[in-house]
């Protein structure tokens, strides 16, 4: 049935083996446990859940024991000793955790489904479509909640009213501060069902941002109704009040949320001697930011989404690499662990909480709650599309409407509910579990092929061009532009104030040195390089070519004004690999050699080296495989200064500094070697302006600069010619290089052994 | 709206022509009269005088593009000297959002005519091909806000996106060719993941009064 169904199966498996694994000993460890993270107001975060219990217990057990050593009648001194209640609580907890891993574990080598694993984390929120949709989200999660708690509510007293004799008592108030709770759709819940079933992004962030920031709403409601539960009147003024403190509860956490993010920022343009630490200074500020908030009552959710929006585009360029990968997979495996033991409590509490089952109650909740998301998302729907460009279609308004899962927040808020005031607390436990379990296993389950068959349209998995960057800032630009010039103050300009703003002001401050500098485009591209040269790295050398790029290369590329130029064809793929793999092998030997050379060539650049090792190779093809008139090397990718510094740092032998950087007179070697002819022709055969540019008039005055005429770009493995140089000089150049020396060297006549690498 | 009388009652003609709502037109006509300084055609000195339009790194582009004869749809190629209204509106024409009662054959030429707009903007020496230097110069202009660029980035950038595109046209080509820049179908194919319509509008509907002081 699809992963979802796996994944909604699964969860069955950790909410009932839940408290069958663990048995009767640990309830009471989870009852303990459970409280202290519900203690804060149901924010579900990927808060370190284990390391916080840890403490308190642990303290504990160390008071007592080290009271209870001194009172101890002597005996001999234990050599080996079992003290199992020392370690008791972390190691059950320990367990605990490794026992859901497993599972989980064992559950996907099962199934063999491989998770997508998912890429939006709490802290690290979808950017874009984010703030474009952001009025949508917003009306969603605030009115939206709004709607479904009043209106469920409200019916639910009705219900109460006319129902049997057990549900008269519960006044409105109650009433409605159950529909407060349940109302709420969840996000641990929605992101786990979303992210199997792929669909497209503007559906999953209104969604999601949704359950986000439906948290201020939530928090509100619940303190406001929980505390007029307590008065005996409920005034206008109390009202008025309750509405204020809705702005002041959302406003105020993600103030606190943007402090804590620019401080975070700030700390970590000053990092980079001790880039251990980075990951920590993330995730405790954005932890901080949460615990802030929620000291003041305030939204911790909405803290900790402003604190990992603001922070993240300066962090990033603060960071190191390492630091940015160790951040990403440790929320990843934080989110993953955090949500599993989430679904256990609640497993564990199904069971071992009291139960108060009330048909009509249970039933009519269950019902009224799905009409109440049908209706909000419907009204809200027609409303929000005046406004938008891009509408919402009724499928869309289905999946909003299908995806609203609740899950844990709804069900700890309730239980953290004060027994004496709500003595049908019981009874509003059962039905939010019954409700949870509901949307999540029947919701969850039927959700993907629900999208199947109705054909909503799904994530695009193209991945980014390089193309697609510069067209879509190109027309960010030309619509500010037109904006402008229009006298429109839109979305548009406001954006691009926002933009000059941050370039001259904030990333001075909060980005160290020069990366403050950087345009988007050119950082995209490096990181695109970057990831070309790991990918390089990482598949030892030369290995395969992204796939962005195939067939042409840079030579067939040409303005038409030039004649059409003799273009040498590449070599079947395989083939490549082939000589790649065998030339890598021997890329030692070539470097050796070709060190002696440089004395008589023009050394000014990194590129040099690389084209003389590239000139060598093509040597061995040519030496090795005479049946080829034409020939591919593969090159090394000479191109951005990005580039041969990822291929330095990966491979410290591929250049080194070159003691002698004067521009010699070139030494025209004729070569003396048999050379198959082709290493003479192959120049020749590309005559002067071949398949590259007109020389720009600053190449030129470069001098003469031994370098590629028209650098390969990243991908371009496949087809080389020298010939892209079209000065006369570098021509000569390669002839003279191109010499391996007068004599056939001993060596040469095993080039195919690999040296051992 | 008390300016009707300076719109002639070629307006319902314009309105039919350009998709305009009359409102818009209205305001429209306004805005070009604030540029033109109550003249009756812009020139390209003009548009100097919206100070936002400074800070944009491809402004001349912009403004080339309102004079292009091929956006204006009256030749294929060259530069008009000035424009009068009905060339004004015509340029705008092509940021409107789409509506949703557009079938798909009149969506599908929207956002072609959207498209060969842009490609009219890369497209500087009218041959209907991108070539690479050209791509460059797109470029250069783009990043020209960043004096500390090197050079070599924009270079392999321009190279990787043509590559790019070139790879994506030339499955069907044999090596041998050559390609030599990206014509309106590449183009088009470039753009297939982007949705154009969705991305490329201005709200007409709502545009304060501007100050009046230029």
């Amino acid at each position: 049935m699809g992963a979802a169904a796996l994944r909604a199966l699964h969860w069955a498996l950790l909410l009932l083996l839940g408290p069958l694994l663990l048995g009767q000993g640990l309830q009471a460890n989870a009852t303990r446990v459970s409280e202290q993270p519900w203690g804060e107001a149901g924010g579900i975060t990927a808060a370190p859940l284990a390391t916080a219990q840890e403490v308190h217990p642990l303290n504990r057990q160390q008071h007592n024991h080290s009271s209870d050593g001194h009172s101890k009648p002597r005996k001999a001194f234990p050599v080996l000793g079992i003290d199992y209640s020392h370690v008791r609580i972390p190691f059950e907890i320990s367990l605990w955790i490794l026992l859901a891993c497993l599972m989980k574990m064992g559950f996907h080598v099962m199934s063999s489904v491989s998770k997508v694993v998912p890429e939006s984390c709490l802290l690290i929120v979808v950017g874009l479509l984010f703030t474009e949709n952001l009025g949508t989200i917003l009306i969603f999660a605030v009115v939206g909640t709004l709607w479904n708690a009043f209106f469920l509510g409200g019916l639910m007293y009705a219900v109460c009213q006319i129902g049997g004799s057990g549900l008269n008592h519960i006044g409105l108030l109650a009433n409605l501060l159950f529909g407060s709770i349940i109302s709420a759709v969840d996000p641990v819940a929605v992101l786990a069902v979303f992210e199997e079933i792929h669909i497209n992004e503007l559906l999953h962030i209104l969604v999601f941002g949704e359950s986000l920031l439906n948290d201020a709403v939530t928090v509100v409601l619940y303190h406001l109704f929980e505390e007029f539960a307590n008065f005996e009147q409920v005034t206008i003024i109390d009202i008025i009040l309750g509405f204020l403190s809705f702005f002041v509860v959302s406003l105020g956490g993600v103030f606190v949320g943007v402090i804590y993010g620019l401080i975070a920022a700030f700390t970590s343009r000053f990092t980079s001697n001790i880039r251990v630490i980075e990951p920590l200074f993330v995730f405790l500020y954005s932890y901080m930011a949460y615990l802030s908030a929620e000291l003041f009552h305030l939204s911790g959710i909405m803290a900790l989404i402003a604190s990992g929006v603001v922070m993240r585009p300066y962090v990033e360029a603060n960071i190191s690499h390492k630091s940015h990968t160790t951040i990403k997979y440790f929320l990843k495996m934080w989110s993953s662990v955090s949500e599993t033991l989430i679904f256990i409590f609640l497993g564990v509490s199904t069971v071992a909480g009291q139960h108060y089952w009330n048909w009509t109650f249970v039933i009519s909740t269950l019902l009224f709650c799905l009409i109440a998301r049908v209706l909000g998302v419907l009204v809200l729907t027609w409303f929000i599309n005046k406004f938008r460009i891009v509408k919402l279609t009724p499928k869309d308004q289905f999946i909003i409407a299908y995806g609203g899962l609740r899950g844990a927040i709804a069900f700890s808020l309730c239980y953290l509910l004060d027994y004496e005031h709500f003595n049908m607390r019981d009874m509003f436990l059962t039905a939010i579990i019954t409700v949870i379990f509901f949307t999540v296993f029947v919701q969850g389950m039927t959700i993907r092929p629900l999208v199947d068959l109705l054909a909503v349209k799904k994530k695009q998995e193209t991945k980014r061009s390089i193309n697609e960057e510069i067209h879509t800032q190109f027309l960010d630009h030309l619509l500010t532009g037109i904006e402008d010039i229009c006298g429109h103050y839109g979305h548009h300009h406001w954006k691009d104030k926002l933009n000059r703003f941050n370039k001259k002001y904030v990333k001075k401050c909060l980005i160290a040195g020069e990366r403050s500098k950087e345009p988007q485009l050119i950082a995209f591209y490096h990181k695109m390089e970057m990831k070309q040269a790991i990918e390089l790295v990482e598949s030892g050398g030369l290995g395969k070519i992204p796939s962005t790029i195939s067939a042409v290369s840079i030579q067939n590329i040409s303005p038409k004004t030039l004649p059409v130029e003799r273009v040498i064809p590449t070599l079947s793929k395989d083939k490549e690999e082939e000589i790649r793999k065998i030339l890598r092998s021997n890329l030692q030997k070539t470097r050796q050699r070709l060190r002696s050379y440089n004395r008589h060539t023009l050394v000014a650049d990194p590129y040099e080296e690389a084209w003389n090792q590239m000139l060598l190779r093509r040597q061995k093809i040519r030496q090795a495989d005479h049946q080829n008139a034409y020939l591919t090397v593969p090159a090394n990718k000479i191109d951005s200064p990005t580039m041969s510094r990822a291929r330095i740092g990966s491979d410290p032998l591929a250049y080194e500094p070159k003691p002698d950087s004067e521009n010699l007179p070139i030494i025209t070697i004729d070569p003396a070697s048999p050379q198959s002819p082709e290493s003479v022709d192959l120049p020749n055969k590309v005559p002067k302006g071949c398949g590259g540019l007109p020389p720009s008039p600053e190449e030129d005055e470069e001098g003469l600069v031994m370098r590629p005429k028209e650098p390969s770009s990243p991908g371009t493995d496949d087809v080389f010619t020298p010939g892209t140089g079209d000065s006369p000089s570098s021509q000569r150049m390669l002839r003279c290089l191109s010499d391996p020396g007068p004599r056939q060297e001993p060596e040469e006549g095993e080039p195919f052994i690999p040296k051992g690498q | 709206m008390g300016s009707a009388q300076s719109v002639p009652p070629e307006m319902r003609a314009l309105a039919e022509r350009t998709g305009f709502t009359s409102e818009q037109i209205e305001q429209l006509h306004r805005r070009f009269k604030q540029l033109s300084h109550n003249r009756k055609t812009i020139r390209k000195e003009d548009f100097d005088t919206i100070p936002d339009l400074e800070f944009n790194p491809i402004r001349a582009r912009i403004v080339h593009a309102f004079f292009d004869k091929r956006n204006l749809r009256k030749a294929p190629a060259g530069l008009a000297e000035e424009i009068n209204f009905e060339d004004f509106l015509t340029i705008m024409s092509y940021f409107r959002p789409i509506e949703m009662d557009m079938d798909e054959e009149r969506l599908e030429s929207f956002r072609k005519e959207k498209l060969k707009f842009l490609f009219h903007m890369y497209d500087a020496d009218y041959d209907g091909i991108i070539t690479l230097q050209e791509y460059k110069n797109v470029l250069d202009e783009l990043m020209s806000g960043n004096p500390h660029l090197e050079k070599e980035s924009l270079r392999a950038i321009a190279e990787g996106a043509m590559l790019e595109a070139a790879s994506a046209c030339m499955a069907r080509t044999g090596p041998d060719e050559v390609y030599e820049g990206i014509t309106f179908e590449d183009f088009l194919k470039v753009w297939k993941g982007i949705d154009i319509e969705t991305k490329m509008h201005v709200r007409f509907l709502t545009m304060e009064a501007i100050a009046h002081c230029y």
